[in-house]
């Protein structure tokens, strides 16, 4: 199997499985006063210093784990606004993940204010029409790093400038989940004072991620319960999971300039042997602000879900939209933000390249589309 | 391989599958609900898919939910709510077969790269010297061949019954052996779409203009009540007419325009034919004798009949009248075995 699915989840690095395999007989749970438990503690602290240092956060008390990406999320927006009242507000973009589009409809739904602000054809957000929705009451800003499906990358250090100078008050969060595999991250430098990350994007196991909290920025929890991650979500740690997470984060960091030398290449040939051999083709998303692993490409006159189903009976994994609970494909609300017709957005799939790519993969899959595409023509 | 989660299309996949065949399984998302997502209750449901799902696992074979919530809706939901709006008792599991399953889903199968369709219907494809034949399952008590009446000879060309050889006790037995998770399965008998609900109160949720309030009247005219809209009522209805009457009494009448519900005896009920539109015939042109038989109902043996052409379409004379034909419903034409074509009844003939 050909897989090019990488951006839904990614195999596991060599590096995470080797220190969870480490962290087998260290089964303490962390929250207790004796040896065992201190030994878990110590290696969750250690992890959580590293995971500070690898998004450039000065104190690992700005680290709160969570069980993967859209827990993160949901913390931060909806931590943020319960937080400063539930009279307050969040803008967010019209292009964010799930986890993020629905905390802000529960926003709403519980009597605060949620905007949303529209995207150009390409995918990307305009700093100014962001700025321009923060009130006075907008408790979070929410505008993701790179999209999961074109992989647009968006101005979230110019936006974070300039929500901060409508609104000093209001908290900006981005999230990460997609960028941080091929983009060097650093809290600072994006000036933003949330950031969610999940383990399965880079590397790491499943069910776990984290959401940096910059120091004093207050939020409260989601998961109500025990005072762990400094009462900012209950539950006893995955502690193995949280091992796994920053070998993984780590694993990521240090393979980056070759995973981008080595991706961006196989995307390069993919794309072109792509354009060359189908008429109309149409690579979707921003051309140079993109994450370097995602194409996304329309197929004039195909139909995705078709496709899909002939490169999985050709060995070539991809996707299209978002899987729903039965596992259809359903329009994709991006491509409906981006003002894709329902015709342009129903021939869209996204192919994404990841750490385990090898070289003459892109020639392989690109092969394999080009048959399917002129079977069906 | 169009696989319901239901335990005949589980076994017609797995029957194909000892038989040799390269199969893809595929379950249709026909309907969801309000969320996008599929119902929790009635047929159809996100537990159908998942059981669909996994004993596409069990068979070792591809398994897809294709999306064809649009078309079913245009194709099947939309005319179901117009038809009982207009007074008619529409048959959505034609309509679904007509337009969804036999035309969208059969095209796509070549576009995926298979040769042919198969579902776990209960009727057979058979060969005869002038072409396909569809004939009634070997299961009589679950034939379905009621339903794939609309099939043409490209269709049948394409398409394989495997649990039509079959009975339903055959097929449960086939499950156990198999040792498939559906093989205990209760049958899904309501409409899919509706659920466990009333399609009373469907039609109320999804089309409000079925509360319509209007009379019940007697075969004289006389008024015996009120009823909320003509949509709620079937001919040959009996139970939940809203009036106090002492003997058996059933719809007889439904006249959608003025409101009016005709109620009557068992007997106002009988009619000695049936005019019917919209006619197609398996072979492609009429059968050679007009000695038939026809069924009028799912649920009805068939009757014996002669099939002529009137000045309004094809018309049914049945030997024996028959009772509660209710127009929208369809009559499906046998002789023996084979299914000759179908139609829709357009109105009861009662002239002799």
């Amino acid at each position: 199997m050909l897989y090019l699915d990488h951006a839904a989840s990614t195999p596991l690095r060599p590096e995470a499985w080797a220190a969870m395999e480490d962290f087998r007989e260290n089964f303490g749970n962390p929250a207790g006063i004796h040896g065992v438990s201190r030994g878990a503690k110590n290696a969750m602290e250690e992890a959580r210093e590293h995971a500070a240092h690898l998004i450039g956060a000065s104190r690992s008390d700005e680290i709160v784990f969570t069980g993967g990406g859209s827990e993160a999320d949901n913390l931060a927006i909806k931590g943020a606004w319960d937080a400063a009242g539930l009279r307050s507000g969040v803008v967010v973009s019209a292009v964010e993940h799930k986890a993020v589009l629905e905390s802000a409809a529960y926003v709403e739904r519980l009597g605060g204010k949620a905007s949303v602000v529209g995207v150009s054809r390409v995918g990307v957000v305009d700093p100014a029409e962001v700025a321009a929705a923060v009130e006075a009451n907008t408790a979070v800003v929410s505008v993701m790093l790179a999209n999961n499906e074109t992989g647009a990358i968006q101005s979230v250090t110019e936006i974070a400038e300039r929500v901060k100078s409508v609104n000093p008050g209001s908290l900006v969060h981005t999230d990460a989940v997609q960028a941080f595999v091929s983009e060097t991250l650093s809290v600072d430098e994006l000036g933003v004072d949330m950031l969610s990350l999940t383990a399965h994007k880079f590397g790491g196991p499943k069910g776990v991620g984290l959401l940096y909290v910059r120091d004093g920025a207050h939020i409260e929890p989601v998961v109500h319960g025990g005072s762990q991650e400094r009462g900012r979500r209950a539950g006893t740690h995955n502690t193995m999971g949280i091992v796994g997470l920053v070998a993984a984060m780590a694993a990521a960091d240090s393979d980056r300039e070759r995973f981008r030398e080595m991706v961006a290449e196989a995307r390069h040939r993919f794309e072109a042997t792509l354009i060359e051999a189908i008429p109309g083709l149409r690579v979707n998303g921003p051309i140079s602000n993109r994450l370097i692993q995602h194409s996304h490409v329309g197929f004039p006159g195909q139909n995705s879900e078709t496709l899909l189903i002939r490169f999985d009976q050709a060995g070539l994994a991809a996707a299209a939209g978002s899987a729903c609970q039965s596992g259809a494909v359903e329009v994709s609300h991006v491509l409906t933000a981006m003002g894709f017709t329902e015709t342009e957005a129903a021939e869209a799939i996204r192919f994404s390249f990841g750490w385990t790519t090898g070289p003459g993969d892109a020639e392989l899959a690109a092969k394999i589309v080009v048959d399917v595409v002129e079977s069906l023509s | 391989m169009a696989m319901s989660g239901g335990v005949d299309s589980s076994v017609a996949a797995a029957l194909l599958v000892e038989a040799g065949h390269d199969v893809i399984g595929v379950t249709l998302k026909q309907w969801e609900d309000e969320d996008g997502n599929l119902p929790t209750a009635g047929c159809c449901t996100v537990g159908d898919a998942e059981d669909a799902r996994r004993v596409a696992a069990q068979l070792d074979i591809p398994y897809y939910v294709l999306d064809y919530v649009d078309e079913f809706r245009r194709a099947v939901v939309e005319p179901f709510g117009r038809l009982y709006l207009a007074g008619r008792t529409p048959n959505p599991c034609v309509e679904c077969n007509r337009k969804v399953r036999f035309n969208a889903l059969l095209e796509r199968t070549t576009e995926l790269g298979c040769e042919a369709l198969a579902t776990g219907h209960y009727a057979r494809v058979g060969w005869h010297p002038s072409g396909y034949q569809l004939r009634r399952g070997v299961d009589h008590l679950k034939d379905q061949s009621y339903v794939l009446y609309m099939l043409t000879q490209d269709q049948l060309s394409r398409l394989r019954l495997p649990v039509g050889e079959l009975t339903k006790p055959e097929v449960r037995a086939h499950a156990k052996r198999l040792g498939l998770r559906t093989a205990n399965k209760p049958d899904s008998q309501e409409i899919c779409f509706v659920g466990n609900g009333n399609y009373r109160d469907f039609l109320l949720q999804h089309f409000p203009e079925t509360r319509s309030p209007g009379v019940v009247v007697d075969m004289e005219g006389n008024q015996l009540g009120t009823h909320e809209g003509t949509a709620g009522f079937t001919i040959g209805q009996r139970r939940g007419l809203g009036v106090a009457v002492q003997e058996k009494k059933y719809v007889v009448d439904i006249d959608s325009a003025s409101g009016t519900v005709v109620i009557g005896d068992a007997a106002d009920l009988l009619a000695e034919g049936c005019v019917v539109v919209d006619v197609t015939f398996v072979a492609g042109r009429a059968p050679l004798s007009p000695e038939i038989e026809v069924k009028v109902r799912y649920r009805a043996e068939p009757e014996p009949a002669t099939l002529g052409q009137g000045p309004g379409g094809w018309e049914v004379r049945f030997s024996e009248p028959q009772a509660a034909i209710a127009p929208g419903q369809a009559a499906v034409f046998y002789q023996g075995e084979v299914v000759v074509g179908g139609g829709t009844i357009e109105r009861p003939l009662s002239d002799g």
